[in-house]
């Protein structure tokens, strides 16, 4: 039997098929639900601007900070096995870092905005090399290591500005928390574009995803191949940590405002739900950023679906729950066999039935 | 490693002693007070400043704080006050219950007690009053003032706090009686979770089913902002004389800015001021009077206000807006 | 079925997609006997084992037990059991940190309630008369892995048991406890029960075993008794060619004269795990480090590479003193290492055959310098061709090649980044024949082209075949060191054992 390009490519990328598959029946669900609900129009927004809006965009738009934490939190699932809780506090410090900043200024150019954003990059990379120094250095469980900021976080982000909701008002601020004056689509949405194409960069053009991947699998034998295993989990916690500043950043910019205590508040499940319902194995190794993003787009596709269809207030965790759970579920080893072994019985009777035909 | 231990170790002890060796100082009265963090809100903030500010040297106090968002720290703190002799012990508690072996302690010691902010469920006979906001109260003050715009048609998107919070369940009593009447229809009741980012999707949803609504109830002014911001997205305008009613809730000052600005309609007041009439109240009893002004559940319920863009002025933000 | 046989297999078949595991095996176990199972790699052992076990699904064929009349299908390991078919793995599957009587309880109580008097009083008789050196209280953790090896086999044939699957059961002991569990095997022998054995070490089985089954890339070659079959002829029908090639190995070795420039020397080098110690190598010498476990050769080697935090000596490489204390240090210079342990340090079992055969060049080249798709490509197929990688691809995960061809994925990934000094600890063990010789020969070959090769082999034949240079061990100390007439096996044991000078 010879292997079709495309069938090649399945087999290669069957993990994505979970996270497809879920964004797809969420597509048919909502377009049986209402055929104009992935509608997209433009209208004029308060500014004057002619924007894109519809549930598209508002699903895309608002996924942006949780898919841009599932990119970190794949590399550090990769590659220390376990999860870090503490992204949305994180977060929390890295936009309160960012508020501070433009606050201590005295106007909010485009200049102080980047040394902002350079600014919370550099602390939140800090924080998060502090999480990797614990799990690497100390072995401590990445869950573990990370309580301790998911814990402290969002008081050290208090501290940053004292106040708890300061707000900084911009046109700059608001171009990357919405739109681009001009640009019809939402900044989030484009600084995920970016975040893409960067990590895309990172792994053409280094082997890092190598690198990572051996040390999730076998960090003892990665390390007799002369790869420095403590550095490269150092360093998936700093990149993540640098996600965090980026999600921290589009979040205070959308409202430019921070409220240390809701800002991208339970993300870090979310992130790590993106995680694994991308396929990826939470105890480590193979993975495939691909699915993590896809994952965080099925999460927010739920969430927003959810909104669009008025479920009540107190049912919408619950709504939320089983539908994940069916998703792990099917993304699980034992569902996976069942599925592959259902799939070769119908192809070995069909293959009976071809024999028998010829 | 173990050098480095001994030397956090130390160090910690060094800011124990610093911290515990505060100076009594006789004729002062000692006050004991439990509370959750000024991290936790900003109404917590304006909470703890307030009761600093008044239970301060110059006024006569020896006051000793305790921050915790966990019931049972708050507990082994009261204790802690309780053995140290304090006169008054005032507690705003993490959770409702667990509290009555340590208010009777208190009792048992001599200390009289005073809650603010929160009620504990316990027999009122153990402490002397409970100085509290009426969310309920608050919900239906801007309920009112809805219904007094006369609108030809109440079309509400209605964004609560998080389930089952005391804010949240008082601001939404009141309006879910108009939902339930039929004065008001509910375009869309979903909580946030107090999230600012999360109010801004519910709207964002709302615009593009594309159904009518003209009011937004937002159960703090952090989601009412979210919400604007969709409607700014989707070039709807909002504000005095504008197609959408906003109303929020906390009376933070930027959002009574963009109320003196006209761009929100309404924000109600929960009073995070109790520390003075606590004072009164210890006063009274240090004199030898009785309290007075008490209900049956020994509540005084703070006097809290809602402003309406149309009247409210710079005087007001300074005096009753909460944060920078 | 025959009055004395406990299992007949007959006709099995079974294919995986584009392999054809099993065509047509007949296997015939016999009561009171110990049954070897003999084949290169990929010849069908552990299918054959796995489909005895229910692990598998056979396609075809019967299988027959003593005691039930007719046919019957095996579809899960429980079942097997039950079947009374018991299987003792490699690596040891029970709770370490339980007791001997735990371990051999644990799971096959039916009643609810645990009577611990009663099963420890059990377990010490069961011990006892299999001669097991263990006590029911001790925690499994503290006795060696030969003991543990048996506790196993214990709790496997305290249950109904007919037939004893016993896979590799001898690769992690020493020769004391190999003898130990040999008489274990021999008490089970008289008890009755049938015993199949897999091992890859040829004097073992002739040591213990009845019968031999040779499989052969998936078919029956036949069942012998061992009489009836000598060793040599063993591994002629194990890897279905002649010996010559195995023998005209030995003069090889002759073509390797060291010279006097030294590659390598190291001085006192010790790290946190072996003592100091002086070791050179020169251009084009095949030599090796030999003593029993533990006696700190694979530790020496270690050192060399900076496996271990190196903590002392001097080392030279072509005569210029360099520094090496971590396993890129040495990369750098040069020296490659194929660990000891291939499951554990070797391979990197989810990435595919063409990650882990670039990954040591991959390091060395740095990260930022990544190989292209096509480029990686490219060199995995090449060694897959050159070394004969058995492997549906290189894309292909190393986790399901057999252990030989994964070893050999392992000397790609040194060959690659083509190392003036390779060490090769233990290159061939828990591999088939066929390879076992394939890497022999590849070590003198490259010796030939100038590389300097340390071999370690726990099979001193193996050594004095390639080496020109024995190092020994004992108690982490050198205790000699052997060349051109001294390399025998007597002389080679009795350094070991101590009576060196």
């Amino acid at each position: 039997m010879k292997k079709t390009k495309t069938s090649q490519f399945f087999s290669n990328n069957s993990q994505l098929l979970i996270p497809l598959i879920a964004i797809l029946l969420l597509i048919v669900f909502n377009l049986i639900r209402d055929p104009e609900f992935f509608s997209v129009g433009i209208t004029t927004n308060n500014r004057g601007d002619a924007v894109l809006q519809g549930n598209l965009v508002s699903i895309l738009n608002g996924a942006s900070e949780l898919v841009i934490l599932s990119m970190g939190m794949t590399l550090v699932t990769a590659a220390s096995g376990g999860q870090d809780i503490s992204v949305g506090a994180l977060a929390a410090i890295a936009g309160s870092v960012f508020v501070k900043v433009l606050k201590g200024g005295p106007a909010i150019t485009g200049t102080s905005v980047f040394l902002a954003f350079l600014a919370c990059c550099v602390v939140a990379m800090i924080f998060g090399c502090f999480n990797g120094s614990l799990v690497a250095f100390f072995n401590i469980q990445p869950m573990i290591a990370t309580l301790i900021l998911f814990t402290c976080g969002r008081s050290i982000a208090y501290w940053i500005n004292g106040g708890a909701t300061p707000t900084i008002t911009s046109p700059i601020i608001s171009a990357i928390g919405s739109f681009i004056p001009g640009i019809p689509v939402p900044t989030p949405i484009l600084i995920v574009i970016v975040m893409g194409i960067l990590f895309a960069l990172l792994f053409r053009f280094t082997s890092l995803g190598l690198y990572i991947q051996s040390v999730g699998i076998n960090q003892g034998a990665a390390r007799l191949n002369g790869i420095n295993a403590v550095g490269i989990k150092l360093l998936s916690f700093i990149l993540l940590g640098a996600c965090c500043a980026v999600a921290g950043m589009i979040g205070v910019s959308r409202l430019g405002l921070i409220n240390h205590e809701t800002i991208l508040i339970n993300i870090e499940m979310d992130a790590i739900l993106a995680v694994a319902i991308g396929g990826n194995n939470l105890g480590g190794g193979k993975f495939k950023m691909l699915g993590s993003v896809l994952g965080a787009y099925a999460i927010q596709a739920l969430t927003i679906t959810l909104y669009a269809m008025k479920v009540p207030s107190t049912d919408v965790k619950a709504y939320k729950a089983v539908v994940i759970i069916i998703l792990v579920a099917l993304g699980s080893p034992v569902v996976k066999d069942t599925m592959s072994r259902f799939s070769k019985k119908i192809k070995s009777r069909s293959g009976t039935v071809g024999k028998e035909a010829a | 490693m173990r050098k480095r231990i001994a030397l956090l170790l130390a160090l910690v002890m060094v800011f124990a002693l610093a911290f515990s060796s505060v100076a009594h100082a006789d004729d002062l009265i000692t006050v004991g007070i439990v509370n959750n963090p000024p991290s936790e809100s900003g109404y917590r903030e304006a909470n703890v400043k307030d009761f600093e500010s008044v239970f301060s040297k110059e006024n006569g106090y020896d006051a000793k704080f305790s921050y915790s968002l966990k019931n049972d720290e708050q507990l082994s703190a009261a204790r802690t006050f309780i053995t140290d002799g304090v006169d008054y012990l005032l507690i705003s508690a993490a959770e409702t219950t667990g509290w009555d072996a340590v208010l009777k302690d208190a009792q048992d010691a001599g200390v009289s007690v005073f809650l603010f902010d929160r009620m504990i469920d316990c027999d009122p006979e153990l402490f002397e009053a409970a100085v509290v906001s009426d969310m309920a109260q608050e919900g239906e003050t801007a309920v009112n003032w809805l219904l007094a715009q006369k609108l030809d048609e109440y079309n509400v998107i209605h964004i609560q706090g998080a389930m089952g919070s005391d804010a949240q369940l008082g601001r939404t009593g009141a309006l879910d009686e108009q939902f339930e009447a039929g004065t008001m229809k509910k375009v869309v009741q979903q909580t946030a979770t107090w999230d600012e980012a999360e109010a801004k999707k519910i709207t964002e949803s709302v615009i593009n089913s594309g159904e009518p609504f003209n009011v937004i109830y937002a159960e703090n002014d952090g989601m009412a902002k979210g919400a604007v911001a969709a409607l700014d997205e989707a070039g709807i305008t909002h504000g005095v004389g504008k197609d959408v009613i906003v109303m929020g809730f906390d009376c933070n000052k930027w959002a009574l800015r963009e109320l003196l600005a006209g761009n929100w309609n309404y924000d109600g007041q929960c009073s995070p001021f109790q520390a003075q009439v606590i004072s009164d109240m210890i006063q009274t009893l240090e004199d030898g009077g009785e309290i007075e002004g008490l209900n049956d559940a020994k509540q005084i319920i703070s006097v809290e206000k809602g402003f309406d863009a149309s009247e409210i002025t710079e005087e007001d933000i300074d005096t009753y807006g909460l944060g920078e | 079925m025959q009055e004395d046989t406990v299992l007949t297999m007959r006709g099995i078949c079974k294919s995986f997609p584009g392999v054809r595991a099993l065509a047509n095996v007949d296997f015939t176990l016999r009561r009171g006997t110990i049954h070897a199972l003999m084949g290169e790699n990929g010849a069908g052992k552990s299918t054959l084992i796995k489909v005895l076990t229910g692990v598998y699904p056979m396609d075809e064929g019967e299988i027959r037990i003593d005691g039930i009349d007719g046919t019957i299908n095996i579809r899960s390991p429980q079942e097997a059991q039950n079947y009374g078919i018991s299987t003792v793995y490699q690596e040891i599957t029970l709770c370490p940190n339980l007791t001997v009587a735990e371990n051999m309880f644990i799971g096959r109580t039916q009643k609810k309630s645990v009577d611990w008097k009663t099963m420890e009083k059990r377990a010490g008789e069961l011990l006892e008369n299999l001669g097991i050196p263990a006590r029911p209280k001790q925690q499994l953790g503290s006795c060696s892995l030969a003991v543990q090896q048996m506790v196993a086999i214990a709790r496997a044939v305290d249950t109904d048991c007919k037939v004893l699957i016993l896979d590799e059961p001898t690769s992690s002991l020493d020769d004391n406890e190999v003898s130990m569990l040999f008489g274990l095997m021999r008490e089970l022998k008289t008890r009755g029960v049938g015993i199949i054995f897999v091992t890859h070490f040829l004097e073992q089985v002739y040591e213990v075993s009845d019968y031999i089954t040779v499989l052969r890339n998936g078919e029956l070659v036949g069942e012998f008794t061992v009489k009836d079959l000598p060793q040599v002829q063993l591994v002629a029908t194990m890897i279905g060619r002649d010996l010559d090639s195995l023998s005209s190995m030995k003069k090889g070795k002759a073509s390797a004269l060291p010279t006097d420039s030294s590659v390598y020397e190291a001085e006192g080098l010790s790290s946190t795990e072996s003592r100091p110690f002086d070791f050179h190598i020169a251009k084009g010498e095949v030599n090796g480090f030999t003593g029993l476990l533990g006696s700190g050769r694979s530790e020496s080697v270690r050192a060399i590479f900076g496996a271990d935090p190196v903590t002392g000596g001097k080392v030279k490489m072509n005569g210029k003193n360099v520094k090496i204390s971590k396993p890129l240090d040495a990369m750098k210079h040069g020296i490659g290492y194929l660990p000891e342990d291939r499951k554990r340090d070797g391979i990197i079992a989810d990435l595919s055959v063409r990650e882990n055969i670039i990954l040591a060049l991959q390091v060395i080249k740095g990260m930022t310098h990544p190989f292209s798709r096509a480029k990686a490509e490219a060199i995995a197929d090449e060694y897959i061709r050159t070394l004969a990688i058995k492997t549906a691809s290189s894309d292909t995960p190393i986790k399901s090649l057999s252990g030989g061809n994964q070893q050999k994925v392992i000397l790609a990934r040194w060959l690659l980044t083509h190392p003036q000094y390779l060490i090769l600890d233990e290159p061939t063990r828990g591999i088939d024949v066929g390879t076992k010789t394939e890497i022999q020969k590849l070590v003198l070959q490259l010796a030939e082209e100038g590389m300097s090769i340390t071999f370690i082999s726990s099979e001193i034949e193996e050594m004095l075949r390639t080496c020109s240079r024995l190092i020994v061990m004992r108690d982490r100390n050198i205790v000699g060191e052997l060349k051109d007439e001294e390399l025998t096996q007597e002389r080679v044991m009795h350094t070991i054992a101590g009576g060196g000078e």
